[in-house]
């Protein structure tokens, strides 16, 4: 399993030991000239702005929603829940080809900024929700007996203990944000990511590319170390023992049906506006549009692409999350990382790590659907041991001694006692990498054969066309196949509370 | 003088009644706890006392002022009443200092000596200061917790199961520094607990509830040796019942007849021994009985026996000094220290 586990974050390693590669082969006098241009500090200053801009009222609204969704008695509270979780469905570059073809001249960082927020939410929604419903009320209670009102236990009580998932999810939206191609292509707003890939399309595998997939690497890094430092070390975890009694939900009062215009408007803007659009185009074209055949074969070809990358990444991740839970230690924390440092490396660095090394090394493998399930293994690499590892931990291994004191050898053990625990989470596990791999768009682009058409790829082609009806059912399609995993994630965030 | 008055409230949560009419009056400066098994509403109370919650029905005063009048109630956070939680609820994100001072605004004056004081008044190293919440033990996070609820000088203090968080060595220590510094700072106290040695060792004034009802209140001695019925006297400890034929100032029982304030009533009855109430001897006097089982407890042997008293049989415990051991199966002579209680009104 050691074995195993180690050749994996070999593997893993790989983009990273390109962006060194390249760095150390271009040199460094040319590495400053082309790191050093106004065209970089460019793209460094859209990326800030945009960060800078996203973030703040992504995190108020967030917390706004979480509060009123989980702690007030506004009406439909549940059912606004969902809604808050259920723009994950739509992907990205879905949602910004709602807005574009529902405002045309809808560009540059405003429209950046907005179409983020509206994409990005849940998965600060998801955390801090998550974070308030675990609050202890006895702290606010606590709190209110020592004489602070309302507003001042919110802010000295319940605001800084929400600062770690607030951090989290920030730092989650912060590095889509610098690794998003296709939203951000669509409304015409330049990042290192779209400079990249117009870079690598125009002058194939440039160093220019490479060096500008180094500075987006360090970006990256950057944000994390800055996650690091604001969240600081404290401990935030209740104290004491036995769950903490249920939090009873704030009275609205003259406020309750006023407030639900927050939520509502956040719906309209991030699912009405697709529904919207989407609905508008396939009434336009009629039933033509599904009649395409490309539409099946790429249908057919994305679920072939999913199920590959599924069992590939969870195969790969099998030995890690197997030694990460029964056997934890310094050996394993470091394997560990060298995994799901992979979380926060845009999917377009591993897309030209994997170019670059074809291309020199291994040419025949170069635009291979073998590359291609090896980029998706590394891109979702992360997302599969977490979820390998919960299931894993599903089954302590007293389950598997008490089995074997009961007289079953170690490998009848694990048919009757392990797998079937392990299997809803394995089965999760691999169904997020299925559902991630159907809508990704980046490392497929630079990565697949020429004649592959996905949902994604095919998606873009006709958006790039400016064909927008005929576009819309492979976005219908996507989503549809995104369901599942926001009604997953959605279902976990709250099993993993009790809720 | 009483301080704090609870009078008629009644709380339903959907169909189950949490408090019942419930109505109760505390003395400045006593120390009330209120005892019952859970989900017996005492929870409840205490949450409506302290502004958490709102009675559907009733009201609450505290010194003269209305805190609570059917659903109108004075916010928590303008009632002067302190409350220490389960688990002390120390806020995880401040140390001790930020705790302590959590209550007491940042421009006062002789801020830091304040909270040496109260360090010092829960007996409580000024060092510790510094320190997080979940660095502390968890006797130390409820002094904590305690001075950081004093600081404010609340009018009443409530506490809900403090103690039921720590170890039982612990628990008794704590206990008694918590009363201590609650006599010193004269503050009237309301705890809440499903322990009955707790509460029984606790309080000067002993409310015991059930079913969201009131049940008994008294002086903690008086509860225990005159129960108001039944499930009162099991609930305060260990008791043998035994049904009695009732005559002036005497009832019999299978042990026996006894001297009993009887009253006016007649008939059957039932009577109540505590097992302390038991003296075990080997030659007699008293009632011969067999030795059926013997547990050891420490202090105490805990000795089930076997009687036979005008053909009828009777079964019950006996609590005797664990310096001489009772032999499983001898025989043994039974006499009663003090005399049975004869409970109100159940009819047998």
């Amino acid at each position: 399993m050691l074995l195993l586990a180690g050749g994996v974050s070999l593997c893993a390693l790989l983009p990273l030991g390109f962006i060194a590669w390249i760095a150390i082969e271009t040199g460094w006098q040319t590495a400053f000239s082309l790191i050093w241009r106004p065209r970089v500090g460019e793209l460094l200053v859209n990326t800030l702005l945009l960060e800078l801009c996203t973030l703040p009222p992504a995190i108020l609204l967030a917390v706004a929603l979480a509060w009123l969704t989980e702690r007030s008695d506004m009406p439909g509270a549940k059912f606004l829940s969902w809604l808050a979780v259920a723009p994950l469905a739509v992907p990205a570059f879905v949602q910004s080809y709602a807005w574009v073809s529902l405002l045309p001249r809808f560009h540059g960082l405003p429209a950046a900024v907005l179409v983020s927020v509206l994409a990005y939410l849940p998965f600060l929604y998801l955390p801090v929700a998550a974070q308030i419903r675990r609050l202890d009320p006895e702290l606010e209670h606590v709190a209110a007996s020592l004489g602070q009102t309302p507003l001042r236990v919110f802010s000295r009580v319940v605001l800084p203990q929400l600062r770690l998932a607030i951090c989290g999810g920030s730092l989650l939206v912060g590095l889509h944000l610098l690794a998003e191609y296709g939203l951000y292509a669509m409304i015409r707003f330049d990042t290192f990511t779209t400079a990249i890939i117009d870079q690598f399309q125009s002058s194939y595998n440039g160093p220019a590319a490479n060096m500008l997939a180094g500075v987006l690497v360090l970006s990256c890094f950057g944000l994390i170390a800055l996650e690091w430092l604001l969240r600081g070390s404290a401990r935030y975890a209740r104290l004491g023992s036995g769950a903490p009694r249920p939090a009873p939900r704030q009275r609205l009062g003259n406020w309750r049906l006023p407030a639900l215009a927050l939520p509502l408007a956040f719906a309209v803007l991030s699912l009405g506006v697709p529904a919207l659009t989407l609905t508008h185009w396939l009434l336009a074209s009629g039933d033509d549009v599904w009649r395409q055949g490309a539409l099946a074969a790429s249908l057919a070809e994305t679920l072939g692409y999913a199920a590959a990358g599924a069992c590939a990444a969870a195969a790969a991740a099998l030995p890690m999350a197997w030694l990460s839970v029964r056997a934890p230690g310094r050996a394993t924390r470091f394997l560990e990382s060298c995994h799901s440092y992979l979380g926060a490396l845009p999917g377009v660095v591993i897309a030209l790590a994997l170019v670059t090394v074809t291309v020199r090394v291994a040419l025949p493998l170069y635009q291979t659907v073998a590359t291609v399930v090896f980029a998706y293994v590394l891109m979702f690499l992360p997302r599969a041991l977490v979820g390998l590892r919960a299931g894993i931990a599903q089954v302590p291994v007293e389950l598997e001694r008490a089995a074997a004191a009961l007289g079953r050898s170690p490998a009848r053990a694990l048919l009757a006692v392990t797998l079937p625990l392990a299997a809803p989470g394995v089965a999760a596990a691999m169904a997020l990498v299925a559902m991630g791999v159907a809508t990704e768009l980046t490392a497929t682009l630079l990565l697949a054969p020429n004649g592959t058409r996905t949902l994604a790829t095919e998606f873009w082609a006709l958006t790039s066309e400016l064909d927008y009806a005929k576009a819309a059912p492979y976005a219908v399609l996507m989503i549809l196949l995104s369901l599942p995993m926001t009604a997953l994630l959605h279902a976990q965030a709250r099993r993993s509370l009790g809720a | 003088m009483t301080q704090l008055v609870i009078s008629d409230v009644s709380k339903r949560y959907g169909a189950t009644a949490a408090l019942d009419r419930v109505s109760l009056a505390v003395e400045v400066g006593s120390r009330v706890a209120i005892v019952g098994p859970s989900g017996s509403g005492k929870t409840t109370l205490l949450r409506v006392i302290a502004g958490f919650e709102a009675p559907d029905t009733g009201t609450v005063t505290l010194d003269g002022q209305v805190l609570a009048d059917g659903l109108a109630i004075a916010p928590a956070h303008r009632r002067r009443i302190g409350y220490v939680a389960q688990d002390g609820a120390l806020f995880p994100h401040l140390d001790v200092a930020g705790n302590l001072g959590f209550g007491i605004p940042r421009n006062e004056p002789d801020r830091a000596a304040r909270l040496r004081e109260l360090m010092e008044l829960v007996e409580l190293d000024a060092a510790m200061l510094t320190r997080r919440p979940h660095e502390l033990s968890g006797g130390q996070q409820q002094r904590v917790a305690l001075a950081r609820a004093l600081a404010r000088k609340p009018a009443l203090m409530l506490l809900d199961e403090p103690f039921s968080a720590l170890d039982t060595g612990l628990r008794e220590s704590v206990r008694q520094a918590v009363a201590r510094v609650l006599a010193k700072a004269g503050i009237t106290t309301i705890l809440v607990t499903h322990d009955q040695g707790e509460a029984l060792s606790f309080a000067d004034q002993l409310a015991v509830m059930r079913e969201g009802r009131l049940v008994q209140t008294g002086r903690p001695a008086e509860l225990y040796w005159r129960p108001a019925d039944v499930e009162t006297a099991l609930f305060l400890g260990n008791a043998a019942l035994f049904k009695a034929d009732i005559a002036e100032g005497i009832v019999s029982c299978g042990l026996g007849a006894f001297e009993a304030e009887t009253g006016r009533r007649r008939g059957q009855g039932t009577i109540m021994l505590r097992p302390e109430q038991f003296q075990l001897s080997s030659v007699g006097p008293g009632l011969e009985a067999i030795v059926e089982d013997v547990t050891f407890r420490g202090g105490q042997y805990a000795v089930t026996l076997r009687t036979k008293h005008d053909g009828a049989e009777a079964r019950f415990t006996a609590h005797v000094s664990s310096t001489e051991q009772p032999q499983l199966g001898s025989t043994v002579f039974v006499s009663v220290k003090g005399g049975p209680f004869l409970l109100p009104d159940i009819v047998a």
